[in-house]
């Protein structure tokens, strides 16, 4: 009915054909200026995040394993967009006012650290312990054995599901909208409200956060391939 | 000189090591044999601290490990340098090449430049008889290519003292030949070795001492040609009756 009205009156395909065309721009420039950079950003410090709380949690120390629980137990078990919330609307109630783009970036990496801490957890136990042993046994350090020997190894074996949690990130940044961060999904409410396609706009930033997932997914074969060189 | 004294080790209620004393002097050859669940692997692995004993003396060189006292981890990652460990499983680095591989040491631990690292490392690997394999991956490699890598590796940090934990026992037959041979070049050009071996016959021409095991315990010590024809202990009499 919708395709009918469209193609049965010229005049409107040639309207929504104009806001199609219009709407990219802001859209990319969404994309590009906050839902990108956003998501860069948070993985790279979640990623970060992610390493420290997997390793805590597989220290011997057990004040780390508690904290690492507790801090990943805590991520999961609440709703990122409260999450979201607490940081940008909540905060500012105890004196912490934060820009809404840095509020976004702590929330997600947040989200990221916890939720990878279990995938980067799983890819290091996975290692063989001969693996430290023959680090250590050529005298290496901890963090010598950890750095040279184990995470290259653990990499690999994580890959898969980090892409994973990447792709699901790059589609979370679209809840930052509610955080008030002018990113891709935001600029496509503000197109429609404005004009009422929110069938065609909105269809258009999901297309757009399609084409970006398709690219992630093709750098991931790209560096699955890469990090083959080796069989285990 | 290496040396063992009062060494004990508890894996919970299980007491593996009930109070070894070794002594192994400059340039001599070990073969450490006996059962398994003797300890003999137990024991190489706490002269390089992959095992913490649970209490006991091992010296190195005169460097030396008390356990009877907490041992601050430096000092061990300081103890380790002067071993150098062959594994029964190589435990070579998968994602890394032969040569990165051997180079790696040198590299990281020893902070040698990386050419100097890797002259060193492609000389060691042609002494093993590798030279052509450089730049393979372990896992393009055959078992008995594999552990001469893992002999060079642990060549490469130049130590005092060369352990094998059954260098020989995940070997297909006809491979262990080659590895034996890397061993007893080592031994000729006068290494300090302790080999835990089931290889009978590297016992009864490289060793200069072959030291029976049993239950924790050095059993009996003496040359190959008397511990193997004339044993004077009744349970190493029994071990090597099953064995030959």
């Amino acid at each position: 009915m919708y395709l009918n009205s469209i193609f049965a009156d010229p005049e409107r395909t040639a309207r929504l054909i104009d806001i199609a065309k219009t709407s990219l721009q802001p859209l990319l420039e969404g994309a590009i200026m906050n839902t990108i950079p956003l998501t860069i950003i948070s993985f790279i410090i979640g990623l970060i995040l992610a390493v420290l709380t997997a390793l805590a949690r597989i220290s011997q120390v057990k004040f780390f394993q508690i904290v690492a629980r507790v801090y990943v137990s805590a991520i999961r078990g609440t709703p990122l967009l409260v999450q979201l919330f607490i940081i940008f609307y909540g905060l500012p109630n105890i004196g912490i006012t934060l820009d809404p783009f840095i509020s976004a970036v702590i929330g997600f990496s947040l989200s990221v650290g916890a939720y990878a801490s279990e995938v980067i957890r799983a890819a290091i136990l996975s290692i063989p312990k001969g693996q430290w042993e023959a680090g250590y046994s050529i005298g290496m350090t901890y963090t010598q054995a950890l750095k040279r020997i184990i995470l290259p190894q653990a990499a690999k074996v994580s890959l898969p599901p980090l892409s994973n949690t990447f792709i699901s990130l790059v589609k979370d940044t679209s809840l930052a909208s509610l955080v008030l961060v002018t990113e891709m999904f935001r600029r496509a409410q503000e197109i429609a409200s404005t004009n009422y396609e929110f069938l065609l706009v909105y269809t258009e930033a999901a297309l757009l956060y399609w084409v970006i997932c398709f690219f992630l997914s093709v750098i991931q074969g790209f560096l699955e391939k890469r990090l083959d060189r080796y069989a285990s | 000189m290496i040396s063992i004294k009062g060494l004990y080790k508890q894996f919970g209620q299980l007491e593996v090591l009930k109070g070894i004393d070794l002594e192994v002097e400059k340039g001599k050859v070990v073969v450490v044999i006996g059962p398994s669940g003797s300890g003999k692997t137990t024991m190489l692995r706490c002269l390089n601290v992959l095992e913490i004993p649970t209490k006991g003396v091992v010296s190195i060189e005169g460097q030396n490990l008390d356990f009877s006292k907490n041992v601050p981890q430096k000092n061990i990652a300081s103890f380790r340098r002067l071993t150098g460990m062959v594994f029964q499983g190589y435990n070579l680095f998968p994602h890394k090449t032969a040569l990165e591989n051997v180079m790696e040491g040198p590299m990281i631990v020893k902070r040698e430049t990386k050419e100097a690292a890797r002259k060193k490392a492609s000389a060691l690997l042609k002494k093993v008889g590798l030279g052509d394999k450089q730049d393979y991956y372990p896992a393009q490699l055959s078992g008995g290519q594999q552990q001469r890598v893992g002999i060079a590796r642990a060549l490469a940090m130049e130590p005092e003292v060369m352990l094998f934990d059954e260098p020989t026992s995940a070997l297909d037959p006809e491979l262990v030949g080659d590895v034996l041979k890397v061993m007893k070049d080592l031994a000729a050009e006068g290494m300090t070795m302790i080999v835990v071996t089931h290889e009978m016959r590297f016992a009864r021409e490289a060793a200069d001492e072959v030291i029976f095991m049993d239950q924790g315990v050095v059993v009996e010590r003496d040359k190959p040609a008397e511990i193997f024809t004339n044993p004077k202990e009744e349970r190493t009499k029994k071990f090597l009756n099953m064995i030959q």
